[in-house]
């Protein structure tokens, strides 16, 4: 692979930019493989990427029943933050959070990770409460967040108005070196380095059956036909549960549609993140100029990828009473995609009752700030058998009624 | 918008009118039941890709519960049905049959 650099893009425009290679193989399978990982999206590429870099284990297959980075990874509002109140949550999205600082440096793929702080408004009584025990949390757990007034609140960010009827901002929680990262090249950064150590992404081909032998996974049948496997990873997101119906067990598991939508392109006038969640609405602004706006999740399971129309409705109105500038924004596009969430609102990443057989769900809402982090741990939980940032989300929690309950902690779909 | 029709007051409604209930016909498992058991009806859930059967609430109208059968692809209707049951009506799983013909969810297909 051809490094990309300063020199190289000197260099291509001297020769017409025909010397860019392509960004990662498209090879076909071969018939067996040391690992399988099944879904590449960020969750699935971050962890081939890991198993490579960290563990030494580059025969390595992602399957992908279509595109590449084409589910939830590009689809949602590509906030970075860590400001969980658990233990275990704040320990594995601390983690991601601080890899995505130098991930563009280590792909050698510019993500553009951009820690521009994420606040979260209180605007309620509880709500200062529970952000102020947040806030201390955070302190113990090593992740920089503070307790900030509604002065400065408005200081950051002056398109809020702060004495709103319903809802004042009574003050946030405030984590400067959180962000947004662009979403489309973690994946294709993760690809492209995959790639790069001779692992073989293997897109348009769908897991059609999981085939195991005396309680072990030894492959899977696909629409490329069947590949064999020592370990497999499944890493679907949405479509967990069906992976896991082929694998023979089942999952504490619901798959809901989560949309988001954006704007016109406008110029310049907010360079933080915004996350009010008693009206339910968070914005930011894309280097685009398009107010990136995330909304609701639909109530009943769905696999529709477009979500219910009257949540668009509720976001648009909740956040117009706090960002009164946007009511004249037109809106360009709308769209959902299919999030798997548990009883707890936390992930899972574990192993299962099949041997050899791993996986890595239930980010529910909020995947996408967690995937340096769940392919780091993921790793090293399919490497080694155990990893420190994975011991906590293990399928057992639900028996053993050991919940990492962020549900209640964040009061809201995060 | 997704329109179901309560079979308690006969009304038909948009789901900003309903609230949705999570899955139907839960076998309750209760004290002296295996872990397993326990731990499958507080937990796992069906969550089919395709025909489902769930409970909605009529919150602002008659404030009675009922179930649906719909399609989570696509969320096509196939029929609504009282909640004082434990398995879905012959002419609901007659009515998914026509249309998703080798359907299954649990037991009941």
């Amino acid at each position: 692979m051809k490094r990309y650099s300063a020199f190289a893009v000197a260099r291509e425009a001297f020769r017409h930019h025909t010397g860019w290679e392509r960004a990662w193989r498209s090879p076909e399978p071969k018939s067996h493989y040391d690992v399988i990982i099944i879904g590449a999206g960020g969750h699935g590429l971050a962890t081939a990427y890991y198993l490579g870099k960290n563990h030494g284990i580059k025969n390595v297959a992602v399957l992908e029943k279509g595109w590449l980075g084409g589910g939830n990874t590009g689809r949602n509002t590509t906030i970075i933050r860590s400001n969980y109140l658990q233990d275990p949550s704040a320990a594995i999205y601390e983690k991601a959070r601080s890899l995505y600082e130098d991930l563009s440096q280590d792909l050698n793929y510019n993500i553009m990770f951009s820690p521009r702080g994420v606040m979260m408004l209180a605007q309620t009584e509880h709500e200062i409460r529970g952000y102020q025990r947040t806030a201390h949390a955070n302190t113990l757990q090593g992740v920089a967040t503070e307790f900030i007034s509604p002065k400065r609140v408005k200081e950051l960010c002056p398109i809020i108005d702060i004495s709103g009827p319903r809802y004042p901002v009574l003050g946030a929680l405030w984590q400067p070196r959180g962000g947004t990262a662009r979403h489309d090249a973690v994946a294709w950064g993760y690809a492209r380095a995959c790639s790069d150590m001779g692992m073989d992404i293997i897109q348009k081909c769908e897991v059609t059956a999981i085939k195991q032998e005396g309680g072990r996974v030894t492959g899977v049948e696909t629409t490329k036909g069947a590949i064999g496997c020592n370990k497999m990873g499944i890493v679907v997101a949405g479509n967990s549960g069906q992976a896991a119906e082929m694998a023979g067990f089942r999952l504490p598991i619901e798959s809901v549609p989560l949309q988001a939508l954006v704007s016109e392109p406008i110029k310049p006038c907010m360079d933080v993140v915004v996350m009010a969640n008693t009206v339910h609405g968070y914005l930011s602004q894309s280097d685009k100029g398009e107010m990136v706006i995330g909304g609701g999740t639909d109530g009943h399971n769905a696999y529709t990828q477009r979500g219910s129309f009257h949540h668009v409705e509720e976001t648009v109105r909740a956040l117009i009473e706090t960002f009164p500038m946007i009511s004249r924004l037109k809106m360009l596009r709308q769209w959902g995609g299919i999030v798997d969430i548990t009883g707890d609102r936390s992930p899972i990443l574990s192993t299962t009752p099949l041997d050899g057989c791993f996986i890595n769900c239930g980010w529910g809402t909020g995947g996408f700030k967690a995937i340096p982090g769940s392919g780091f741990g993921m790793a090293q939980l399919m490497a080694t058998g155990h990893s420190p940032l994975t011991e906590q989300f293990g399928l057992n929690r639900f028996r053993e009624g050991r919940f990492i309950d962020e549900s209640v902690a964040a009061g809201v779909a995060h | 918008m997704l329109i179901l029709t309560c079979p308690n007051c006969g009304e038909a409604k948009d789901e900003t009118e309903l609230h949705a209930g999570g899955e139907a016909h839960l076998k309750r498992f209760g004290p002296g039941s295996s872990d397993a058991d326990f731990e499958a009806y507080l937990f796992e859930r069906e969550n089919p890709k395709g025909v489902h059967f769930e409970r909605w609430h009529c919150a602002p109208g008659c404030g009675k519960w009922f179930h649906a059968a719909r399609c989570t692809m696509t969320n096509e209707v196939f029929g609504t049905y009282s909640a004082q049951t434990t398995e879905p009506p012959e002419n609901i799983k007659d009515a998914i049959t026509a249309k998703r013909p080798g359907w299954h969810w649990r037991q009941f297909s």
